[in-house]
């Protein structure tokens, strides 16, 4: 079975901090590390290797330290490892990002699985995932807690819902991206970092791609950032007391004094 | 301070330190309190090849030494020096075959210890043979080719959870200790078992049993060395192990430190962090300082262990005996700074001093060592 799976690497979220000016990450002196969601996603993978035979290959798209994450990635029991990287990809939204992706996936030898975390701890969006089963016209099942079975031609995964879990029956090649309640990650081992070590990684370019120029990077991106911003606190609820009868005509009057 | 080490031995204490901040802290105290043994840390151990970093390449180790395998129960013992005995009773247990076994028994047990799968226990203590280890009662009667073995082991690190022993056992009682060899006995052999679990003061996650052989049936090819060698094999292991019982003792004591550093800067009293008083400052710097030093000399003796050279006895006495006694009077003192809180079981302090007693005490007592320092001390003066 051959397995991918899509890892970003972000900033350690026990410690983000936003400019203010700028509305962006403040990156410097942040530890660089793989997105928490993606932990899962790795394990996930590994496991299914381990569970059906074959091989993971991690792929991200990022800056070239972003090769520190697929080093690690090796490190918890991946095969191979694709950095795609090039200043054209700068200013990718989710959109851009996930066609991106999608073009180095096909480049790829013919895959089984798909597998990404939920969402990435920086930008929470939860859509990169999506974007890369829809640019491949793949099936994608959210939220997956759990692969209860799979085979070469499909697979019966439970996902996550707020109420419970649905069951869902996907025919394969899909996507799956994952929550963490699906395992619980392993401890790098010591073989896996230094088979790591001298693992080469491979690098491609946007010339190394199929891709649509006008697609990639800010130009290739529909949406923008126009702000971040911190909301204001909201102020402290007003505590009523009394008996049930007068803090109900208490509440009536204070309601009425409102918009309501 | 900067020891100098190698890039896979910083590798290597790293992953033992996230292995021990991330997974043995959160639980110690609740193994302390349960007297558990800890399989799901050995497992993390395992898979994370831990279990290999001092084992030779060719039986699926890493090809590292004793300074490798001392980094490791370092880092483990500064977060429980109880689950940190899984592991190194299984280097003990190991040495025997590592430094004095077959090339078939080196193939047959090494890599199943290496990769984790199955632990190992070292068993020479016997009721009335402990600082006299000379005086041990069990014995091995060769009966075609296989040797009949009948005694009891005592307070056994590992037993009834380890699956490979290494025993001390007398073939020739005539000759008292150049008569004892040292086996290899699997656990499930027939005649081999296990005495109820001791209760101890501390490393209570550390699984301590009497191992009980009757008329115990062990294959001849599991004879280490020759007959007659048992003394020497176990003396031999005893110095190599030595520096990680330093090891073990130094980690307590840096978590004993760690805790009352970081106590002494959170705790108030008469309006400032008792950080700031110089009662307390004195009292770090002495903790820092002695800690320090007991690490100097437990890796410096690790090394001169793995440089190969021919008698590390004496050296290694010194390590342990350093290094023990610097972690009993840390681990008191850290106690001692936190005053009432250091006193209670919810906070680890006291666990810890609890934890350091022991390594004064096992693999030699300290008295034992100071006898073996001064003894090489003056057998060197001897010579000139």
């Amino acid at each position: 079975m051959n397995i991918i799976v899509c890892i970003k690497q972000v900033p350690n979220t026990t410690d983000v901090r936003i400019d203010p000016v700028t509305n962006t990450l403040i990156r410097d002196g942040v530890e660089s590390v793989i997105n928490p969601f993606d932990a899962y996603a790795i394990e996930e993978a590994v496991r299914l290797k381990e569970r059906c035979g074959g091989k993971v290959t991690a792929v991200t798209m990022g800056p070239p330290q972003a090769e520190t994450a697929l080093k690690e990635a090796i490190g918890l029991g991946c095969d191979e490892a694709v950095l795609v990287s090039d200043r054209k990809f700068a200013g990718s939204d989710t959109w851009a990002t996930s066609y991106t992706l999608a073009c180095a996936i096909e480049k790829l030898e013919a895959y089984d699985v798909i597998i990404c975390g939920k969402q990435a701890s920086d930008g929470d969006t939860a859509q990169v995932g999506p974007g890369i089963s829809t640019h491949l016209d793949i099936p994608q099942v959210t939220y997956v807690k759990k692969i209860v079975e799979i085979n070469d031609k499909s697979a019966r995964v439970e996902r996550m819902t707020e109420e419970g879990y649905d069951v869902v029956e996907v025919p394969l090649p899909c996507l799956f991206t994952v929550v963490k309640e699906i395992n619980t990650p392993r401890m790098p081992s010591l073989k896996g970092m230094m088979r790591a070590k001298s693992a080469k990684i491979a690098k491609w370019t946007a010339a190394d791609l199929d891709a649509d120029p006008a697609a990639l990077g800010l130009d290739g991106s529909p949406t923008r950032v126009v702000k971040i911003f911190t909301p204001e606190a909201r102020k402290g609820g007003e505590m009523i007391s009394g008996s049930t009868d007068e803090v109900a005509k208490e509440l009536v009057e204070l309601l009425k004094g409102e918009v309501v | 301070m900067d020891y100098l080490l190698t890039e896979s031995q910083i590798m290597i204490r790293d992953l033992a330190r996230k292995i021990a901040q991330e997974k043995i802290k959160p639980v110690a105290a609740q193994y302390d309190e349960s007297e558990e043994f800890a399989w799901p840390i050995m497992k993390v151990l395992a898979e994370s090849d831990l279990f290999g970093v001092y084992l030779p390449e060719q039986y699926g180790g890493l090809g590292g030494g004793i300074l490798d395998m001392c980094l490791v129960t370092e880092e483990l013992s500064r977060a429980c020096g109880g689950i940190a005995l899984g592991y190194a009773g299984t280097g003990l247990g190991t040495l025997p075959i590592l430094l004095h076994g077959s090339e078939e028994q080196k193939k047959k047990y090494l890599p199943d210890i290496a990769s984790g799968k199955r632990l190992a226990a070292f068993c020479i203590t016997e009721a009335e043979a402990g600082s006299d280890a000379g005086s041990i009662k069990t014995t091995a009667r060769k009966e075609g080719n296989k040797y009949i073995l009948n005694g009891t082991k005592q307070w056994i690190t590992n037993a009834g959870e380890a699956e490979i022993y290494t025993v001390i056992a007398l073939t020739d009682k005539a000759k008292g200790v150049r008569g004892a060899s040292a086996f290899i006995v699997e656990k499930g052999t027939k005649g081999m078992e296990f005495g109820k679990k001791e209760k101890k003061m501390g490393i209570r996650a550390s699984a301590t049993r009497e191992v009980i052989f009757t008329d115990c049936e062990v294959p001849a090819e599991n004879l280490i060395s020759r007959e007659g060698m048992g003394f020497i094999v176990a003396m031999k292991t005893l110095d190599t192990s030595r520096p990680g019982v330093a090891a073990q003792a130094v980690g307590i004591a840096q978590g004993a430190l760690d805790c009352a550093l970081d106590y002494s800067r959170t705790r108030v009293q008469f309006g400032a962090p008792i950080s700031s008083f110089q009662a307390i400052q004195h009292m770090l710097a002495d903790m820092g300082t002695q800690v320090e030093a007991a690490r100097a000399l437990a890796y410096s003796v690790a090394r001169l262990v793995d440089s190969g050279a021919k008698s590390v006895s004496k050296e290694s006495a010194m390590a342990k005996l350093f290094a023990s006694d610097v972690a009993m009077k840390v681990a008191v003192d850290a106690v001692q700074i936190m005053g009432g809180y250091g006193y209670m079981r919810d906070y680890p302090a006291e666990k810890f001093m609890r934890d350091a007693k022991i390594t004064q005490i096992y693999e030699g007592t300290n008295q034992i060592q100071r006898n073996v320092i001064a003894a090489n001390m003056i057998k060197e003066t001897l010579k000139k």
